[in-house]
């Protein structure tokens, strides 16, 4: 322990570790040619040898499936793994607005370089260059893919792809498929997947949640899995691990995400060793459909690309807010993004968005009905697109988003104004990777969101699906030949790895089945959530994230305590699937915090009320936090978390203040 | 408002099953069909009771998992899908029974939870397009005329939640099926495996143990995604075409 | 009961779908016997000799090329082994959707299906049984309601005379069972052959569902409805 962390807002919750380097980047050449230089130097696979090779790949999202159809078809060994009933259920299907990609075919200035700074810009300056350059630089290519494996992207009526353009830039180069890119995008590489599972390469194994991570002197080995069908506790061993789990946004219980995200998977990799990297890093997005009522499971998102056409406001005057909002007249309302960001206006990024709406309502001029005493909405409103262009204009863009939000609020939109809220929606943070997405855990490779290496701060819209797939069909299997090239020592399940892995999970489960306590799981998530939201949400400050940190204590002791799971183990079971979610939640929620406690500046989806500029924009404070926060699991209870520094350096791109104004 | 349900509970794979009825108050409009079983859930738990097993993951409609018979409808009155309908749909007092899907290759796990893993085999057998990664031409070099593209589109939006096979009185996967030969075959790309994939993939689906299809349009009707009966015409011209090239 | 198994070596004349276009077209040639057989059957409002001499001209057709009652056998030969393969390739599909599903639902609602489409397989069933009873009644005489006279045209009158009511009521009995039948069966038979995959298609072969089963299920009734009627005596 060093004394820096003595000045840390989060002194007494961490100790400090060795400072890290991600020493696969080849650093010495120029950024732009770092990718090539890396594959030109890594070590390949023998064909005949790839069929005696097994990798693991949990996760069968954009980053899972394309990960297990690319090795698959190289010939590999692949064991793919989902809690769904079918990989193509995977969250990627939720996507609804579109997929980057530097092609240019707008003639409007775009290229790889464009695509490159943009994401180091949109992430506030805390993501690594080098990755980010190697997916701007791959994004091309997995347009070509998906065309050709049949996804079918909206065209023009000449026949060619078309784009729309997506909030904080200004080219158009989002490729789509009306509001329902990641499903299609998922069905492609779902449809390879199965391909590869036809052709005797790929085993798949649904319903089947990973408990545990094996690893032997740092070297990840296996993983431990829960048939959630017969309960059946089963050791799979293979020669690389590939967690693609997804995000764990759910740690706030309300979000985007699917019922089943969680970080499990993760986290368990986390308590065997993995870095967890820059945990606090959460993207709010703007336009969510608002909270009704306590019963509420989900937030259902609504399409960034709305803000292209629709106009976001509040009433001017308190009163009013109540009112019809199509009786407000024009100069009574504050079409406030118009006013605060006369450049960008509607289409400022997601974290100033979503920030300027809470500032609104907790002014007291939001709208919609009040949920614990405040109106927590804001109009976005379409009427003048609508005068503009006509309706049914708006209704071909735009036709099933105004239909979901008709499905779940009974309002039309095409006539009232839709109501929208922030909602957790993205997790920035995730495991720690290198340049080779291998974590600090030999042999645990993690791509997709479930990493924390591309985005930085904050991601730009229409970013995370291209991560997915330039992880998954052009980075990994390159970089996971690098490392099966080489022999690892195989075990076998008598290994004492295993046999205490597997007991681990057996007692957990058993501990769950056995406290009979008095509260739901889902109770607890929730008031987890409600911490997470409040004091980890879209504004953070140093005593909130300190009383949050001891809430989650108590409530964490308290659900070891008074949890109660019924059922058995040997049969399907969802409570004690939730059960085990939730357990990984509180710890996480924790780190969180911890984390964010300690990045006493803001930067991207991390705001910190102690740093602002005088107008209210977010203050990074480059000379002190310009780097990866890697954390490392010291223990339960009473052991603190070590952090690990990665600095950050820019050379392609020079530092400077976000600015959208 | 209070509603009457009438679930059906089944412990496992190999039990049989029965109707079971739950009283439940204090239903709101605003709540999902899924929040409101949540809400039995609860209650259940409380009392001590095995909670009721119903799948469900993205509950925005777009996943495909859910996948519950309501009152002899496949995902309930609405044309939506089961975590889309709203508890406005019903009025108090209502008794709503709820069932798993029905047909023999999706059978039942748990309560209203069933094994669809039939429909990932069809995919298997030929529902897709062979592309080894890094082998595609550039993109924009294959123009695709927008009327194709956009029927493509429409036809793979489909879920893959079953509600056909649910609805169809011959328990036929004819529309799936249907929606995956239209929507590769309308694409060039999809061309030259176009008669070995339809052949292939409806020997998979009768193997499966789906019914043939009479041509009944229920599972159209029921089809949160709107996937409209000319897929299953496609589908037998298809066949045909591959019938007469001798296949 | 599904089988984790992928099938090799699959042939397109093996499957479902061979099956219902054995059906179609089986039942195409139905449709096209129907048509031409109600033409002759409304050459009753002609009178007597133009109808008995059609049903000569039937059996003499060709002569000398071909022998008498040649076409007729033809025409049989090809009317039973359509028939056959109708049935066989019906019930073939009928067994397998009551294996798809074995376990019923409690509550299950019809939605689209119309009470036609629903009736097919029974309705089949009916339209076998009057084939049945109308050969053994008109072609082979077994089943004789009024003595057994020469001319066709007097065994069909006397057939629908008031006084032998439930053979009229059975023929048309039978009508409505065919009018039903091929109000589906000719959409469907659109659908089966590929021909209905736009949403304009589909409706003009529904349309045409309609039409013919109107047209040859209302001409064939007016037969033995106007015989009762006494409009023809
Ligand atoms: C509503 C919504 C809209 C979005 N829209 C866009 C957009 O328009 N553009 C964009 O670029 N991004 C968008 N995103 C973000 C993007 O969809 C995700 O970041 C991305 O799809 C994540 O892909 P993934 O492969 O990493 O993980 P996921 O697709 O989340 O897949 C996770 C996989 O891991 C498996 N898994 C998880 N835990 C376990 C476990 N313990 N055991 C076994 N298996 C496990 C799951 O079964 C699943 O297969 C959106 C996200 C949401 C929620
Ligand atoms: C032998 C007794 C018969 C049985 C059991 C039978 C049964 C059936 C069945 C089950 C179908 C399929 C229904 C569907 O596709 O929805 C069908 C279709 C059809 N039947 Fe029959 N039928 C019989 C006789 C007839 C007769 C006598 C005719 C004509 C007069 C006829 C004409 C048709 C037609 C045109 C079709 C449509 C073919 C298709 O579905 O592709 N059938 N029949
Ligand atoms: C009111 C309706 C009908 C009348 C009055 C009628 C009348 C007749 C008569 C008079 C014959 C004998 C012809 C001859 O031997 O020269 C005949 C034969 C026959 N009819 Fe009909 N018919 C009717 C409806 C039908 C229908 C609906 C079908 C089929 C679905 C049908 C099928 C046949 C067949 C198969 C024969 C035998 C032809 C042969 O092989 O000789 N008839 N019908
Ligand atoms: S065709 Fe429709 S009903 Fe059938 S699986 Fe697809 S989406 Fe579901
Ligand atoms: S309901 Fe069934 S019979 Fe065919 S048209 Fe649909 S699959
Ligand atoms: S839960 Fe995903 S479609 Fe209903």
């Amino acid at each position: 322990m060093t004394d820096t962390n003595v000045t840390s807002d989060a002194a007494g919750f961490f100790t400090l570790g060795e400072p890290i380097a991600d020493t696969k980047a080849p650093a010495d050449v120029p950024v732009p040619q770092r990718w090539e230089e890396r594959k030109a130097h890594a070590k390949l696979v023998n064909p005949a040898n790839r069929r005696k090779i097994k990798v693991i790949i949990v996760g069968t999202g954009l980053a899972g499936a394309a990960a297990g159809a690319t090795l698959g078809e190289a010939g590999y060994q692949v064991e793919s793994f989902c809690y769904q009933d079918s990989p193509r259920r995977a969250h990627s299907i939720a996507a609804q607005g579109g997929i980057n990609a530097a092609k240019n075919y707008r003639n409007d200035g775009d290229s790889t370089y464009r695509l490159f700074y943009d994401t180091v810009k949109g992430g506030d300056f805390r993501s690594r260059e080098s990755n980010s350059y190697r997916l701007a630089e791959v994004s091309a290519s997995i347009i070509d893919q998906c065309v050709a494996q049949g996804v079918p992207f909206a065209r023009e009526y000449g026949g060619l792809l078309d784009n729309r353009s997506f909030g904080g830039v200004q080219v158009s180069r989002t490729f789509y498929a009306r509001g329902q890119t990641g499903q299609q995008l998922l069905i492609g590489a779902y449809q390879a997947l199965e391909r590869q599972v036809a052709a005797g390469t790929v085993t798949t194994h649904t319903r089947h949640e990973m408990l545990e991570l094996i690893v032997v002197d740092n070297v990840a080995k296996g993983i431990i899995v829960r048939d959630m069908v017969t309960g059946e506790i089963e050791t799979h061993l293979g020669d690389a691990v590939v967690l693609a789990t997804g995000g764990y946004g759910n740690v706030y219980f309300l979000s985007t995400n699917a019922m089943g995200s969680n970080v499990t998977a993760a986290w368990r990799a986390h308590r065997k060793g993995a870095y967890m990297g820059n945990p606090c890093y959460t993207q709010i997005h703007p336009t969510c459909i608002p909270v009704s009522g306590e019963n509420q499971s989900k937030l259902t998102l609504m399409s960034e690309s709305l803000r292209n056409d629709g106009r976001i406001w509040v009433p001017k005057k308190k009163e009013d807010c109540a009112k019809d909002p199509r009786d407000i007249p024009e100069e009574d309302r504050d079409y406030y993004l118009e006013r605060i960001y006369p450049a960008f206006g509607n289409l400022v990024p997601r974290d100033i968005a979503s920030r300027q709406a809470k500032y609104m309502c907790d002014e007291g001029r939001g709208v919609g009905p009040e949920v614990d005493g405040v109106r927590r909405g804001v109009y976005l409103d379409f009427a003048d697109i609508i005068e503009r262009v006509g309706r049914d204009t708006v209704e071909a863009k735009y036709g099933n988003l105004f239909d979901m939000y008709a499905q779940i609020t009974a309002e039309n939109p095409y006539e009232v104004p839709m109501r929208v809220y922030p909602a957790v929606h993205y997790v920035m943070g995730g495991l720690w990777v290198d340049y080779d997405l291998e974590s600090n855990v030999k042999g645990l490779f993690v791509a997709g969101e479930a990493n924390f290496s591309d985005q930085g701060a904050n991601r730009l819209g229409a970013s995370a699906l291209m991560q997915g797939l330039a992880d998954g069909y052009f980075v990994l299997p390159y970089t996971i030949a690098n490392y099966l090239a080489d022999s690892h020592e195989r075990i076998d399940e008598s290994h004492p790895a295993v046999i205490e892995a597997k007991k681990d999970v057996e007692e957990r489960i058993n501990h769950f089945l056995t406290v009979n306590g008095t509260r739901s799981v889902d109770s607890y998530h929730k008031e987890l959530g409600h911490i997470m939201w409040e004091y980890c949400g879209m504004e953070r400050t140093k005593e909130g994230l300190t009383k949050a940190i001891g809430l989650i204590r108590e409530l964490k002791a308290d659900f070891w305590k008074n949890v109660k799971v019924l059922g058995s183990a040997e049969s399907l079971n969802q409570s004690l699937e939730r059960a085990g979610r939730v357990a990984d939640f509180f710890e996480l929620g924790e780190l969180m915090c911890i984390d964010a406690l300690n990045r006493r500046e803001s930067c991207g989806g991390h705001f910190r009320a102690e740093s602002a500029t005088p107008d209210g924009e977010a203050a990074r404070i480059d000379e002190e936090f310009a780097y990866v926060a890697a954390w490392e699991w010291a223990g339960e209870d009473g052991h603190m978390p070590v952090l690990h520094q990665e600095s950050l350096a820019y050379e392609a791109i020079e530092m400077k203040a976000r600015s959208y104004k | 408002m209070k509603i009457t349900l009438n679930i059906w509970r089944q412990a496992n794979a190999s039990s049989k099953g029965a109707m079971q009825k739950y009283d439940l108050d204090d239903v709101s409009e605003d709540m999902s069909f899924l929040e409101m079983l949540d809400l039995l859930n609860e209650n259940l738990n409380e009392k001590g009771e095995d909670p009721v097993a119903f799948d469900s993951d993205c509950r925005e409609g777009i996943c495909g998992t859910c996948s519950l018979m309501i009152n002899g409808e496949a995902h309930g009155p609405e044309v939506t899908t089961t975590c889309q309908l709203h508890m406005r749909s019903f009025k108090d007092g209502d008794t709503i029974t709820v069932e798993p899907w029905r047909a023999e290759p999706f059978p039942v796990l748990k309560d209203l939870i069933v094994d669809r893993s039939a429909f990932d085999r069809i995919i298997q057998s030929g529902g897709y397009i062979s592309v080894n990664t890094g082998s595609a031409p550039e993109a924009n070099n294959l123009p695709v005329e927008k009327a194709k593209a956009d029927r493509a589109f429409d036809v793979a939006t489909c879920i893959g939640c079953g509600a056909c096979v649910a609805a169809c009185p011959n328990g036929s996967a004819s529309l799936f099926l249907g929606a995956k030969i239209t929507h590769l075959g309308e694409l060039p790309q999809g061309q030259p495996e176009r008669e070995s994939r339809v052949v292939d993939m409806v020997a998979q689906h009768d193997h499966e143990g789906f019914g043939g299809c009479t041509n009944i349009g229920e599972c159209t009707a029921a089809c949160p995604k709107g996937i409209p009966l000319d897929v299953i015409s496609q589908l037998n011209k298809d066949l045909r075409t591959a019938m007469l090239h001798g296949r | 009961m599904a089988t984790p198994t992928l099938v090799k070596g699959s042939r397109s004349t093996r499957s479902t779908i061979a099956l219902k276009l054995l059906m179609a077209v089986t039942g195409l040639v139905f449709i096209g016997y129907v048509l031409l057989h109600m033409y002759g059957n409304l050459k009753v409002f002609a009178g007597q000799e133009a109808f008995d001499e059609y049903a000569h001209h039937l059996r003499t057709f060709g002569e000398p090329m071909l022998p008498y009652e040649g076409l007729l056998w033809v025409l049989r030969v090809v009317l039973l082994l359509s028939v056959i393969g109708h049935a066989y390739a019906a019930f073939a599909l009928w067994a397998r959707a009551s294996k798809a599903r074995t376990q019923k639902y409690v509550v299950k609602k019809a939605v689209a299906a119309t009470l036609s489409s629903k009736m097919m397989r029974w309705g089949g069933v009916a339209l076998l049984l009057f084939v049945v009873f109308h050969l053994l009644h008109l072609t082979t005489h077994t089943i004789n309601v009024n003595g057994d006279p020469e001319s066709p045209y007097e065994r069909v009158v006397s057939s629908f005379q008031p006084e032998q009511w439930w053979v009229a009521v059975v023929y048309l009995l039978a009508m409505i069972a065919l009018a039903m039948h091929l109000r589906h069966g000719v959409w469907s038979a659109s659908q089966t052959l590929g021909l209905t995959n736009t949403a304009k298609s589909r409706a003009r072969a529904n349309f045409a569902g309609v039409f013919l089963a109107v047209v040859i299920a209302g001409g064939f009734a007016l037969v033995p409805l106007s015989i009762l009627t006494g409009i023809v005596d």
